[in-house]
């Protein structure tokens, strides 16, 4: 027992168990259960039941079968390679969007340290900038999906997600920049405790979403169009390109592409919590004194939670509501609208941090 | 510690020699994607992290995303025939390139070869100040006319692309 709980402080180890546990049981759930919660809520929007058939005797769990089934379906399906295919690339490409959706969660702490320990994989020094280092290697999954499938189609989605991509990645971290300025430092840890503090005695809490409301709504924007899910699929156009860059894919890399986006709308619920919404910290939990640890970590785990999953169903909700954009409006909207609003928070924030603090 | 800036070196180098030596332009391409990976590494073990992070960042997600980007956008099916000339011109760049390979060589082989950490700020400076703040200070102080003559030359780039996309629409 002793051995095993020595092996267990070794700080690989227990990052390794951390980067398990996250991935287990936070982030890869949340996204499999994504998909039949999108499927549910698109069919309450269009006044349809939405799946419920699959069923063991009776049981149907509301369509939660629906998840085996589906898991079930594309492992037995033929992994079809087409004609002409670049195969290396071809069988390279998922790996990219699942390896950049899932790295987004080594650095979000879920709740606040006890003691030595951290309820967070690795704190880093350039914290965030290090996840958007890992993020834009996403677009190599499409790039490469689409150039290696030897089909317009799925070409033509790769040059619009790489173009897409690019052009939103320049204000998402513009837009960030703001956030960066206001806690001075990029570490997320310590952006996180910048937002325990709170204005006017204990009123209001200094999330970023009230010190950055501009960089909230450009950040949402620009983290919604990296998923590349309505209204920003140009990419993926179901009404054009039928599939767009993942056209060709069958069986499990088709699968893999699927749910490496259901990872990445958690990963980007999980970013807007962390930077936006105070990640961990319960609001005015400091009022009360005499809490006992455990019961303040369950609080914040459950407090992390709820707004992750909030921002989860947002932006199906966004998906099922919005009309979409065509191709050169996204490109138009990204480069002439957005940007110039980014520099121009960037410009206010530097400004009232320079005149007030 | 040293056995894996080796394997990272060697791996850097390999990512080169692919680039050189592939045939398909986006197999190239990907090469070098991985020797920039290589070197976000070395520069990790540096203890560089922001460096690291910003070399991925630029040019392994942004900049060889645009190579990838034109690449696909001129499909070159054609690579095929292309034919490996002597020319003029690569034989004067071969040299250029060997006579800057004599002189880092020299560089490390020479005797009053000083190794270990060097500069102003030490180690500990660093990783209580932050690399990011310490890079910002020099930046807009000792060498703030550079930063400003490198932020004249993007400018003056992105002028030049737009004039010449404007007179093709025109």
């Amino acid at each position: 027992m002793d051995i095993l709980l020595e092996i267990i402080m070794i700080p690989a180890v227990l990052a390794l168990i951390k980067i398990v546990v996250i991935i287990l049981l936070f982030a890869l759930p949340l996204g499999t259960l994504l998909t039949l919660m999108e499927r549910k809520w698109s069919a309450m929007i269009q006044d349809r039941v939405g799946p419920n058939r699959a069923n063991i005797g009776s049981f149907t769990g509301h369509g939660l079968l629906h998840l085996a089934a589906d898991g079930l379906k594309s492992i037995f399906k033929e992994d079809c390679i087409p004609r002409g295919a670049n195969k290396f690339l071809y069988l390279l490409a998922p790996f990219f969007g699942m390896i950049s959706a899932v790295a987004i969660f080594s650095i979000i702490p879920i709740a606040g340290p006890i003691g030595d320990f951290t309820f967070q994989v690795a704190d880093v020094e350039p914290g965030l900038l290090f996840i958007f280092a890992i993020t834009s290697l996403s677009v190599y999954g499409a790039v490469l999906a689409g150039y290696s499938s030897n089909s317009k189609f799925a070409l033509l989605g790769g040059t619009r997600a790489s173009a897409q991509m690019i052009s939103y990645e320049v204000f998402m971290g513009l837009a960030l920049m703001g956030v960066f300025m206001v806690y001075g430092t990029t570490r997320v840890s310590g952006i996180v405790d910048g937002q325990n503090e709170y204005w006017f005695g204990n009123l209001i809490p200094m999330w970023g979403v009230f010190t950055q409301p501009l960089g909230f709504i450009l950040f949402f924007t620009a983290l919604v169009a990296e998923t590349k899910r309505p209204p920003f699929d140009a990419p993926e156009g179901e009404s054009e390109l039928v599939a767009g860059y993942f056209l060709e894919y069958s069986g499990m890399r088709w699968s893999a592409f699927m749910l490496a986006e259901y990872i990445a709308i958690v990963g980007v619920s999980v970013l807007m919590t962390t930077l936006f919404f105070g990640g961990y910290h319960v609001p005015w939990l400091h009022l009360w004194e005499s809490a006992p640890q455990w019961l303040v970590t369950i609080l914040q785990i459950i407090k992390f939670s709820i707004v992750t999953i909030f921002f989860c169903w947002f932006q199906i909700q966004l998906r099922w509501t919005v009309p979409k954009f065509r191709f050169d409006q996204t490109m138009s909207l990204g480069w002439k609208k957005l940007l110039p609003l980014s520099l121009l928070n960037l410009f206010v924030t530097a400004f009232v941090i320079l005149a007030f603090a | 510690m040293l056995i894996i800036f080796y394997i990272f070196a060697a791996l850097s180098v390999f990512g080169a020699l692919g680039v050189l030596f592939l045939r398909n332009p986006i197999h190239s391409a990907l090469s070098l994607v991985g020797t920039f990976f290589c070197l976000g590494a070395i520069y990790v073990m540096l203890n560089a992290e922001f460096v690291a992070v910003i070399q991925v960042l630029v040019y392994a997600g942004a900049i060889m995303v645009l190579f990838l980007f034109v690449l696909m956008l001129l499909s070159s099916k054609d690579s095929g025939d292309y034919v490996n000339k002597w020319t003029i011109g690569k034989i004067l760049a071969g040299l250029l390139s060997l006579g800057i390979f004599v002189q880092i060589a020299g560089l490390f082989t020479a005797e009053n070869l000083e190794l270990g950490p060097k500069g102003t700020y030490p180690l500990e400076v660093v990783e209580e100040v932050g690399s990011i703040a310490l890079i910002g200070r020099l930046l807009f102080t000792d060498y703030i006319l550079a930063f400003e003559i490198i932020a004249v030359l993007l400018l003056v780039a992105v002028i030049g692309a737009v004039v010449i996309a404007k007179r093709r629409f025109q």
